[in-house]
């Protein structure tokens, strides 16, 4: 594999302009999608999106490819299928082969407990209009052989859900063809662009300071995940976000061996096998609070040992490469997408450990938000005040840490 | 063969066979599969893969992007091993890869341990700068630990000629091995490569200790080790990674790092070619030169891009007769499936062997890691390390220090001051010995060959990736050297761009018109060298993946039959059958004998806190939703938590056992969890109080004896406990002998029916288990498990945290307004004013009784109110636990309903992929509802 099976042609390096209608910051995956549907969805495209780095260097780069929308409750359900549809004509629509394999996600469970769980996620995903099935440990054994179903496992295999539409994308690729569609809009994709502070005259916000200047914007819309804690705490907004480290963990190639996605919550593996024939593995997150995008060797030894109990096979496979990512958690273990009390900002964040999946989906009801100034149907629920009214989504349960 | 008859650190009295690709060969002791291989002849070794080219052994290291081979044969074969690191052994079997691995399905029955280590200096890499350093700190007195990836120490120099106070430097090599042996403190890891440097110096280390025995590898001996090491210093002699040259044609078999070449000569009495050729930047490649000419290999150029080469080792090269050809590169190459035939520089040369040398790049992938940073340096061509913020030194090569002389005096001042900064020594070290040294020749640096015809001119060899595939990159709009390397893959492969690496970010700069400083590198990140996930994984696999936990009953369950259940970690018996009787019997009869005798159940798990202290009080009452005020010591009550958010979170009884002390239950589940939250709010918000938590979930054995007949089976137990219902009142505590054993006994009960749990010491626990047993037998005691408790609470409507609840579900959902303190503060207290946390129409606890008495509907089914069936459907709950009852005759099961408590009698329905099952909403008792029988 090579650059062959890329465009020419991806995005200008433009400098910034001294004013936009809507300046985004963060080019990670949800900003350069809510650019992308900025300009397709609404028309709107003198927009820049601000970049500390380089494009789609954070979370976008370091997640594992797990795209489901199997979640529990009605709220995240509809916006993770929203997404989900998004994803089966994704690589049409921004015309970029992004690698999307619809091969299936399987859920394992260990105990009466997880087993009722799962019971209680495929019962409501029914009902919600998300294919769901309960396999059996015979059924495991058809559909991906080499999961590990000894009854002398120490937390034997007793069934699993599937979802046959979930699967795996190659994340780099649909960042470049968010961005690559966004900049043939006519949106100035802007690198190594800091914001240092915001303009605010009255309540209103008016503009950005940046490490290459101020910027002038209409709108402004947070997009940097973790981050936005630290850009929002400029305008005297507390986000309720924590941020751990999240590492995952790479082999090298190997021959076809695992053919769909395995999560695990109870023996915590979540694990597929790239298009070019790298594993693919998430491990734990670290339980203290750090921007690091680094975690601690135990929490990948434990990751392995989990591993290699279930799939006895890997036993002889190689860790090449570990790294870190940043989970932004918010309270309810669900997104924060929607309006701010300051007038004409907007804030998307707190993904944790779902935001890769639901980048398309994210990108479309925030473009929505900002340009009607109101929440699409699908993210009013998600709205940042839920957390005083109490009307929270929590995923705790039923996300926990599988992705 | 290409052995020379001679010399090299191989034992040419120990033949050794092997296979590569089905076909024999045969090697020496100390020799690796790379070094074996070329001695054999065999040049190509693998094929790339993406285009399939041929492809030959290309360094003698870690970094080596080609030789990917398979190892192994019937005990299961381990893929993507490096043929330069595969120590060679009698009856290896090997197989050529395309850069593509195979998971072998044998089961992996080796062992793979962990050590911890703690030591004053830790130092990484045995060549000339480590064993300096390690020596200097181990003769100051420090516990030094010295890592080298190498079956013997010793580094690059153990294919070098150079000469120490004018003897072979192995000479020296053996001299200092000798020394560091006879320091107590000090310790040599050998074939073991620091992997992964963390915070606070903690690095991993993992050791190979019996792949190179082969066959005759210990059983008994772990395969690997995985070593992570605490070091208040660190010194990093990680030496340095020589740079490929990108030319047309590089990657035909034949083209060698020149430092390999060499490594190859003198440590292996291999030559790898007959006719060579030299391209390079610098001078290092000139050793090479001279070590191949008196080799008796035929030499014809050194072709070196620098435009008047001059000094020592040009003028020995020109005096030897060898031809420097200043100023030209090699711009192109011919070959076959041999490889190698001929290179054009300015002029065709026939050649099968040519020598790179593009200059060197300091291994810093540990040094970044640990967080350092780089800067690049100009006269050296190089990123070296610069600052660091851990506890680090680094030193030789990897420092960008190249000559012997330097790396050693080097090594032995940071050394020394490594073990005088933790207090040994006063930081200066002893003298360095002599070594020859020749002055250099400045390095010109030279990252691309210009080439105009598009021919092919690869970057990474193991990815197959091109310097079209950067331009490409670039001229696509990126500018970034990550871009690059994941539009191209470049760095990606299981070398992770050992060679590949630098060269890519100087194409990029070139391509964007700036230096390779600008561009900088990509990030370096753990494990350094590839490391199996058995490694990783350790010991911790099978039943000691998460090691059960037992109660002090158990050998009683499993010798009477139990079948056992997942709690958390614990193993608890889920129901006793009967010959031939099914779980449903079972459980149906367990339930009887607890409603109409007596029954016991082993409750030993439960989490247990003990809290004690003088504001222990006041924790209870800020930790749990209820007061404790008025609790007097030798009573309990039962108590509910919630998290911040106000949802449930765990609960159990506490106990008021004496004076500032209670002592607090958990679910089984729960326990750790809850210590942690009370561990929590005690050090971050109320570090004040004066109040102690100890776990003691497994000092106490607790056997619950539940029934009307429960108290005469206490009675017999223990004659001196009064029993009755007003000596011994609900939710009281008494502590007294029973069955002869000092106890605890509390009056609390989990089904609605009479009931005492005792508690004692648990290395008693199965002794008060068979008393219980033998004084319930006149009245047919029965024990019991999991399940028929969960039967019986349910009948009671009491929730199961966790089960009937899921982190959404507040005391009021429950139905629990009773336990939520109106005058006191406690965790959770504001969210339950939240607008929405006091709506009316949240989901509420209720009881559910199917249409048809013997439907059992299956927890977690969702409920529906209308029997529509196309989705999107309004879903308004679900069932959290289900069950048939002895007690009912009929199924009944609690769910989770929207406004639950405002749809009394009122029908939903649960749609199954067979039909939709209506029920009826009931309060959620079904048992006893005016609790007339508690008191037995």
């Amino acid at each position: 594999m090579s650059g062959s099976e890329h465009p020419d042609h991806l995005w200008r390096n433009p400098d910034p302009k001294r004013s936009y209608d809507v300046v985004i910051v963060g080019g990670g995956g949800h900003g350069l999608s809510t650019a992308y549907y900025l300009a397709r969805n609404h028309g709107i495209t003198n927009v820049a999106v601000l970049e500390r780095g380089w494009l789609a260097g954070g979370n976008m780069a370091r997640n594992t490819t797990v795209i489901r929308s199997n979640y529990l409750w009605d709220e995240s359900a509809a916006i993770y299928e929203h997404s989900m549809k998004l994803w089966e004509t994704l690589a049409e629509d921004l015309d970029y082969d992004i690698l999307f394999s619809q091969r299936g996600v399987l859920n394992l469970t260990h105990s009466l407990h997880d087993t009722r769980e799962a019971h209680r996620r495929v019962y409501a995903n029914r009902l919600n209009g998300i294919d769901a099935e309960w396999l059996t440990p015979e059924e495991i054994k058809e559909f991906c052989p080499i999961v590990n179903l000894s009854p002398d496992l120490r937390y034997p295999v007793m069934g699993a859900s599937l979802q046959r539409r979930g699967g795996i994308a190659k994340h780099d690729y649909v960042a470049w063809a968010f961005a690559r569609q966004a900049d043939a809009f006519g949106v100035d994709l802007v690198q190594n662009c800091e914001v240092t502070g915001f303009d605010l005259d009255g309540g209103r916000v008016t503009g950005v300071q940046t490490s290459r200047g101020p910027i002038a914007a209409g709108k402004v819309a947070l997009c940097a995940a973790g981050h936005s804690t630290v850009l929002a705490a400029m305008v005297g907004l507390d986000l309720p976000i924590q941020s751990h480290p999240l590492q995952a963990l790479v082999s090298e190639l190997l021959e076809p061996a695992l053919n769909c996605v395995v999560l695990s919550n109870a023996v915590h593996v979540y694990v597929s096998q790239a298009h070019k024939g790298e594993l693919v593995m998430g491990a734990g997150i670290d339980p203290f609070i750090s921007y690091a995008q680094r975690g601690s060797p135990h929490i990948i030894e434990y990751q392995l040992a989990a591993a290699v109990e279930l799939f006895p096979i890997f036993s002889r496979a190689h860790v090449v490469r570990t790294w870190g990512g940043i989970v932004d958690v918010s309270p309810d273990a669900s997104p924060i997408v929607g309006l701010t009390p300051i007038e004409n900002l907007f804030v998307n964040c707190g993904w944790g450990t779902g935001g890769f999946k639901a980048t398309p989906a994210s990108g479309w009801v925030y473009a929505h938000t900002i340009a009607r100034g109101e929440p699409h149907p699908l993210n009013a629920p998600f709205s940042l005040d839920r957390f005083a009214r109490g009307a929270l989504i929590d995923e705790h349960g039923a996300a926990a840490v599988a992705h | 063969m290409t052995r020379l008859a001679s010399g090299g650190r191989i034992d040419r009295s120990r033949p050794l066979r092997f296979t590569f690709d089905a076909l024999p060969h045969t090697g020496f002791a100390g020799d690796t599969l790379a070094s074996a291989l070329l001695a054999n002849g065999v040049r190509v070794v693998s094929q790339s893969v993406t285009y399939g080219r041929l492809r030959g052994i290309f360094s003698a290291g870690v970094e080596e992007p080609n030789a990917l081979v398979q190892v192994g044969g019937g005990t299961g074969s381990e893929p993507m091993l490096r043929a330069t690191q595969v120590e060679l052994y009698d009856g290896l079997v090997a197989e050529s890869l395309n850069a593509r691995g195979r998971l072998s399905p044998e089961p992996d029955v080796a062992r793979y341990d962990k050590l911890f280590a703690h030591c004053d200096v830790l130092v990484v890499g045995g060549g000339s700068t480590g064993l300096a350093a390690a020596l200097a700190a181990g003769k100051a007195g420090a516990r030094v630990i010295l890592a080298d990836e190498q079956a013997e120490v010793g580094g690059t120099f153990l294919g070098g000629r150079d000469l120490i106070d004018g003897r072979p430097a192995t000479d020296w090599l053996a001299e200092v091995a000798t020394d560091l042996a006879a320091l107590p403190e000090v310790r040599v890891l050998s074939r073991a490569t620091a992997v992964g440097y963390y915070d606070q110096n903690c690095v991993l280390i993992a050791q190979r200790r019996t792949a190179h025995l082969g066959p005759a590898a210990p059983a008994a001996m772990a395969r690997q080790r995985l070593w992570q090491v605490r070091a208040k210093q660190v010194v990093l002699a990680t030496g340095a990674h020589e740079r490929p040259m990108v030319f047309a044609e590089n990657d035909r078999p034949g083209i060698m790092l020149a430092g390999a070449v060499r490594t190859y000569v003198n440590r292996y009495g291999v030559v790898p070619g007959h006719r060579a050729v030299i391209f390079t930047n610098n001078d290092s490649a000139y050793a090479c030169a001279i070590d191949l000419d008196d080799a008796g290999l035929d030499v014809p150029a050194v072709v070196d891009v620098r435009p008047n080469p001059a000094g020592g080792w040009p003028d020995r090269v020109r005096e030897r007769g060898i031809e420097v050809l200043a100023g030209q590169v090699v711009s192109d190459t011919a070959g076959g499936n041999r490889g190698l035939e001929s290179v054009w520089a300015g002029q065709r040369i026939d050649c099968d062997l040519l020598c790179v040398s593009g200059g060197f790049n300091p291994a810093v992938h540990l040094f970044i890691q640990s967080q350092g940073r780089l800067r690049y340096d100009e006269i050296l061509a190089c990123f070296v390390p610069d600052e660091a913020p851990q506890a680090v030194a680094v030193a030789g090569a990897a420092n960008g220090t190249f000559g012997l002389r330097d790396c050693i005096q080097e090594g032995l001042a940071a050394g020394a001051a490594a073990a005088s900064a933790v207090g040994f020594g006063d930081g200066h070290p002893a003298g360095a010995p002599q070594v020859e040294t020749v002055a250099e020749h400045p390095i010109v640096p030279f990252w691309l060959v210009p080439d105009e015809s598009g021919a092919t001119q690869f970057v990474d060899l193991e990815r197959d990736v091109t310097v079209a595939d950067v331009r490409r990159a670039v001229g696509a709009g990126m500018q970034s050297v990550e871009h690059v390397k994941r539009y191209t893959t470049i760095g990606t492969g299981s070398d992770q761009g050992k060679t590949a690496g630098i060269n890519s970010a100087a194409i990029v700069g070139a391509l964007l018109g700036q230096p390779v400083a600008a561009i900088g590198t990509t990030t370096f990140r753990p494990p350094y060298v590839p490391v199996s996930f058995a490694l990783f994984a350790g010991r911790t696999r099978g039943q000691l993946f998460d090691p059960a936990r037992v109660t002090p009953i158990h050998p009683w369950h499993v010798a009477h039959g139990a079948v056992f259940e997942n709690v958390g970690q614990w193993k608890r018996p889920w129901y006793f059958p009967h010959d031939g009787e099914t779980m449903e019997q079972a459980v149906l009869r367990e339930c009887r004998a607890v409603r109409e005798g007596v029954a016991a159940m082993d409750v030993s798990t439960l989490g247990k806190i003990d809290i004690q202290g003088t504001d222990a009080l006041r924790f209870l009452n800020r930790i749990y939703t209820n007061a404790y005020d008025t609790l007097a010591v030798g009573h309990c009550r039962y108590g509910l938590m919630c998290k911040a958010d106000g949802m449930v979170f765990d609960d159990g009884v506490v106990m008021h056992v004496g004076p500032d002390r209670y002592l607090a239950t958990t679910t089984s589940g729960g326990a750790a969890a809850v210590l942690d939250w009370m561990e929590e709010w005690l050090q971050t918000e109320w570090p004040d109080f004066r109040v102690r938590l100890t776990s003691v979930s497994d000092q106490w054995a607790t056997v619950a004896v539940a029934g009307p007949r429960s108290r005469e089976v206490l009675r017999a137990l223990a004659p001196a406990m009064a029993a009755d219902a007003v000596s011994f009142p609900f939710m009281a505590i008494r502590e007294g002998m029973v069955a002869g054993i000092p106890a605890r006994v509390c009056r609390i009960s989990f089904s609605g029916e009479l009931a005492f749990e005792i508690n004692v010491a648990s290395w008693y626990g199965l002794r008060l288990w068979e008393a219980v047993m033998a004084a319930g037998e006149p009245f047919g005691i029965t024990p019991y498990g999991t399940e028929a408790m969960h039967v019986l609470r349910a009948e009671k409507g009491y929730a199961i945290i966790g089960q009937d609840t899921d982190g959404t579900v507040t005391p009021q959902d429950l139905g629990m307004s009773w336990v939520v303190s109106k005058k006191k503060d406690f965790i959770g207290r504001r969210s339950h004013r939240r607008a929405d946390t006091a709506r009316p129409d949240r989901m509420h606890l209720v009881g559910l009784l199917p249409v048809e008495p013997e439907d059992l509907l299956p927890e977690g089914a969702q409920l529906i109110l209308e029997p529509r069936q196309e989705p999107p459907v309004a879903i308004v709950g679900h069932v959290t636990s289900s069950y048939r009852s002895a007690a009912l005759g009929r199924t009944f099961a609690l769910a989770l309903v929207k406004g639950g408590r405002d749809r009394m009698a009122s029908q939903v329905y649960a749609p199954l992929p067979d039909r939709l099952h209506p029920a009826t909403v009931t309060e959620p008792i079904f048992y006893d509802k005016e609790g007339l029988v508690r008191d037995g």
